[in-house]
């Protein structure tokens, strides 16, 4: 046992290493820790773990983490930390403690190593089984530790057992299905500046068992009555652990109240510690049992049928006076005490229990809700399963009936400072739901999700409605139910090593590293680096992406296309596969060509579109949506397993086996042939939706006529790791032809200029081909995926969103995407609200139209043609004209230039 | 989290697999239909209180669906079954009170 020094406050403390900080604050006088959130009231340590609801404080060293209970936080030398009102705040800086997850699977895990658990570990370890046994304390023993007394020889020489793994400072946090548990280890801060630097702060553990036994233990309950908030009133087994254990000497002379024996074990141990105990004031009308005896023995005066009803304070707000009350004559007394003890019975901690749905029962006996549980998966035992031992006795009590005045005081739960006045005006608002007077009243909604509150709120409510005694049992008001986590985890914990860099993976194409030597600005789409734009020095995006499109459209521009999903379709039915998939045909594609497909789910609703090419008679190379590979290659798979098992197709992901280079541009030609000689590259002999094997310098490409922009096009396809090669070869050569760079704002900017839609940002989900003018690319001859659904009445009816182009009247004003567009001049329907006729999808400065235009969904919009329309964007509104969604080039003549 | 015993891997994380709605729903020829009987076969599935049998990928592992008796009330999971193969009885209704509640 060494003394160290520890902060709180800004005052230094003694404290002796490892012990609770609660215990070192009360041995130093801090009866006082902070004031209540709401009604500022000075306030104390009250309980003696998690359940602590007013000594919260905040870290001041290390992570600064906040809302922790000082009697969960081990003392060590260094530490600082002050103390909240109830409110925490996020440190300034990042949290630069490590953090770990891991996984763990065993036979049984046990929560909770006090007497039951270790007995419960016990019982499994005989039967050869593995058990994992974790609990939140520092060390195992449960109620022995606070009462000071070591484990038994047996009970030791289960710890150390081999097949039996303990695990201390580990609190399991969530039961989830399958005995599938989340448990939070804290693995360094109790070590101080002791800890090794490279271990982890926190470790969660995810923890399959076949067998789970809960053994949690339970927590004391307080009573209900006037100003119960006082510094100095606590729970009797916390103040009678502290004094006896910890050595806290501040009490001098303390009142006992009682609802059951635990309160006179308690008056014993005050007692024996040095504390005069005035009287113990016991509910019931009578007691019987051991320490009752010895309380008797030892000379604690005793009067039943008798309980606390107010109290007063110093001029520090500390409790000095209790007033009593004879529940039989009503007779009120008072007694002075600078400690008022209470037992208000005992809570077991059901928390886990009910986090997988299993509701309490409600004991008479045990004046508590219970847990039994005994099934192959999951047990129950010790004080959650009923087993109090043996010399308890309580009796359904939780506060004396109290006037309006002294209600207003009667604090039920201390962290929300709400009290039986509140609950009162809940009921008489006409709410009985306890989940109802939860929300209404916020009891339980604090930092301990009421630990030590939902309890009394039901005793609260039985008394409303007749007397907790008075027929109405608190299994008629309502069962305690908790939701994960059992106490807070922070949110670092829960990232553990995925943060920064980490929190995703990166993908990034061969060429990535070229674009970051040519200054490209990278954006993402989905976990691809694209790059956005390539600015000169000096060059904003606006400058950069008109000078990359006039580049496209005017010389020759070349763009890094890899991030295309690309799936692999072999086998002698892929024609007839895809014939299902797509809308349009694609088994008579001959081998050679390509094809632009659009796919649609069974609903009818545009889902992916891409150029698929025919490599072979039963080979096909699929592209798709760089952000819709994964889902596409899905979908194909469900169809090929669950419905057309007879297909003889293997699909294969090859995106990144597979680099493209796209050659965009009227000079295209003119620069590839200095690269390519082994192809006719004319028109006449390479048409568009071609495809040929060459070479480059003896490495592999394949070449094909393909134009996302409109423009004269070819798609250079090379394994991945060539394609740096290609590239240089290219920009070597491009340079007499000034050849570009260009990122995907300006492939947005040539690609909306032609029309060509993006599934996902040109379609909200509800769009057939119909709606996006693509009626030329629905088969009518063969049967495919939606299909049937173009028939359904919803998705031919009037006012549906359909693709269209936009031009603003003002032809420099751009319009935001996802602008709302109105009809001119409408006014507000019914509701005040001014209707709206569709949205922006995509906007853009065009450079060879030298003007703003829009591509954007508006209802019936293609037999609106020429109306002009209104953009509300603030208090401006934008005025266009509707018009075709392909502006250049409708006859497709730059394409086959 | 749901245990799933994937036919193929064995007992895997739910966050290895995606669902995929009530099992056994063939796919019909979609012109013999109506437009409400078509319109039922999209949007339309069985919820059951109890015992369900259920569609689920290994998307995360062998990329393979394959069914699953599953408990909606109690989560209990039963026996998992390949596609086009006999479907094995649903499991003894353990959760029968809840299912009739």
């Amino acid at each position: 046992m060494s003394e160290i020094s520890f902060s709180f406050d800004d005052k230094i403390f003694k404290g002796i290493q490892g012990e609770p900080m609660a215990a070192a604050l009360l041995r130093n006088g801090m009866l006082s820790i902070t004031n209540s959130t709401y009604h500022n009231r000075p306030r104390g340590i009250v309980g003696l773990g998690v359940e602590e609801p007013n000594a919260i404080v905040q870290l001041v060293s290390g992570t600064k983490e906040s809302m922790l209970p000082a009697t969960m936080i081990e003392v060590t030398s260094g530490l600082e930390a002050r103390s909240l009102t109830g409110v925490g705040a996020l440190p300034e800086h990042p949290d630069e403690a490590r953090y770990d997850k891991t996984n763990c699977y065993v036979d049984t895990l046990v929560i909770g190593a006090g007497v039951a658990g270790i007995r419960a570990a016990e019982n499994e370890l005989r039967t050869g089984r593995e058990v994992l046994l974790i609990d939140d304390q520092s060390e195992p023993g449960g109620h022995l530790r606070h009462l000071g007394l070591e484990l038994t020889a047996s009970m030791q020489n289960v710890l150390e057992q081999k097949n039996l793994t303990y695990m201390r400072r580990c609190t399991a946090v969530g039961l989830y299905d399958q005995n599938y548990v989340i448990a939070i280890e804290r693995r360094s801060e109790h070590l101080g500046n002791a800890a090794p630097a490279n271990r982890a702060r926190i470790r969660v553990w995810h923890i399959r068992a076949d067998r789970v036994v809960l053994a949690p233990g339970a927590f004391q309950r307080p009573l209900i009555f006037a100003n119960n908030d006082r510094p100095g009133i606590m729970l009797s087994h916390a103040a009678a652990t502290y004094v006896a254990l910890h050595g806290v000497k501040i009490f001098k002379r303390a009142v006992v109240v009682t609802v059951d024996n635990q309160g006179y074990r308690d008056a014993l141990r005050l007692h024996r510690y040095g504390v005069q105990v005035q009287a113990i004031y016991d509910a019931r009308p009578g007691a019987k049992g051991s320490s009752v005896d010895a309380a008797r023995a030892a000379g604690i005066p005793i009067r039943f049928h008798a309980t606390v009803i107010d109290t007063s304070s110093n001029a520090e707000g500390a409790c000095t006076n209790v007033t009593l009350q004879d529940l039989d004559t009503k007779e009120i007394f008072q007694t002075d005490a600078d400690l008022l003890a209470v037992s208000g019975g005992w809570t077991p901690i059901v928390d886990l229990a009910t986090h997988i749905g299993i509701k309490p029962t409600w004991s008479e006996k045990h004046a508590a809700f219970l847990v039994n549980q005994n099934t192959e998966k999951l047990r129950t035992v010790g004080m959650l399963a009923g087993d109090f031992g043996g010399d308890d006795d309580p009796t359904i009590f939780f506060g004396p009936e109290l006037d309006s005045e002294q209600a207003r005081h009667a604090y039920i739960d201390l962290q929300r400072d709400t009290t039986l006045h509140d609950l009162r005006r809940a009921v008489g608002a006409g709410l009985s739901s306890i989940e109802h007077i939860k929300r209404y009243t916020t009891i339980g909604t604090a930092h301990d999700q009421g630990k030590t509150s939902g309890m009394l709120t039901i005793g609260a409510l039985c008394q409303l409605h007749g007397g907790a005694n008075g027929g109405l049992s608190p299994a008629d008001v309502g069962t305690l139910s908790f939701r994960p986590p059992y106490v807070p985890v922070p949110f670092a914990a829960l990232a553990g090593r995925e943060r920064g860099l980490l929190t995703d993976p990166i993908r990034i194409t061969s060429l990535h590293q070229w674009h970051v030597e040519a200054g490209a600005v990278f954006e993402d789409v989905g976990q691809w680096k694209r790059p956005w734009y390539f600015p000169k020095p000096g060059e904003r995006i606006h400058e950069a992406v008109r000078r990359e499109c006039r580049a496209a459209r005017e010389g020759v521009a070349v763009m890094d296309a890899s991030t295309l999903g690309k799936i692999d379709i072999q086998g002698p039915d892929a024609g007839i596969f895809l014939d299902r998939i797509y809308t349009n045909m694609f088994s008579t594609l001959p081998e050679g060509q390509c094809r632009y497909g659009l796919m649609c789910k069974a609903d009818g609703i545009v889902f992916d579109d891409g150029v698929t090419t025919r490599l072979g008679k039963n080979h096909f190379l699929m592209t798709t949506t760089t952000g819709g590979a994964a889902r596409v290659l899905s979908w194909l798979e469900e169809w090929l397993q669950t419905e057309w098992p007879d297909l003889k197709v293997y699909c294969t992901s090859v995106t990144e086996h597979i680099s493209t280079i796209a050659l965009v541009g009227p000079k295209s030609r003119q620069l590839l042939s200095e690269l390519v000689t082994d192809i006719d590259l004319s028109k006449e002999a390479f048409p568009f939706m071609h495809t040929r094997m060459s070479n480059i310098d003896g490495i592999p490409v394949r070449i094909a006529r393909i134009s996302f922009s409109g423009e004269l096009a070819f798609e250079i396809n090379v394994a991945w790791g060539h394609a740096r090669y290609i590239w240089e070869r290219l920009w070597t050569l491009g340079r007499p032809y000034d050849l570009t760079a260009y990122g995907t704002e300006t492939m947005h900017v040539l690609r909306a200029e032609k029309g060509y839609i993006i599934v996902g940002q040109d379609t909200d989900g509800t769009q057939t081909p119909y709606d996006l003018n693509m009626s030329w690319i629905v088969s009518k001859k063969k049967e495919f995926i939606g299909k049937r659904s173009f028939q359904l009445p919803y998705l031919k009816s009037p006012g549906r969103l359909q693709l269209v182009g936009l031009l603003p009247l003002n032809r420099d004003e751009a319009i935001p995407e996802g602008a709302y567009i109105t009809v001119v001049d409408a006014g507000p329907d019914k509701h005040g609200k001014t209707p709206h006729t569709g949205f922006i999808t995509g906007s853009y400065f065009s450079a060879i139209l030298d003007r703003e235009f829009a591509l954007a969904l508006v209802a019936d919009g293609p037999s609106r043609m020429g109306e002009v329309v209104a953009i509300p964007i603030g208090k401006k509104v934008v005025r266009a004209t509707i018009c075709d969604s392909v502006f250049i080039d409708k006859e497709n003549i730059r394409r086959d230039n | 989290m749901l245990h799933i015993p994937c036919p193929h891997c064995g007992l895997r994380n739910e966050t290895e697999f995606h669902y995929g709605a009530e099992a056994g729903v063939a796919y019909p020829d979609p012109n013999a239909l109506t437009d409400i009987e078509w319109a039922k076969f999209l949007h339309i599935r069985a919820n059951p209180k109890g015992w369900l049998a259920e569609r689920w990928v290994h998307f995360a592992g062998c990329g393979r669906w394959f069914n699953l008796w599953r408990n909606t009330i109690t989560h209990e999971i039963g026996p998992a079954y390949l596609p086009f193969t006999q479907q094995p009885k649903a499991p003894d209704n353990i959760g029968k009170e809840d299912s009739k509640a």
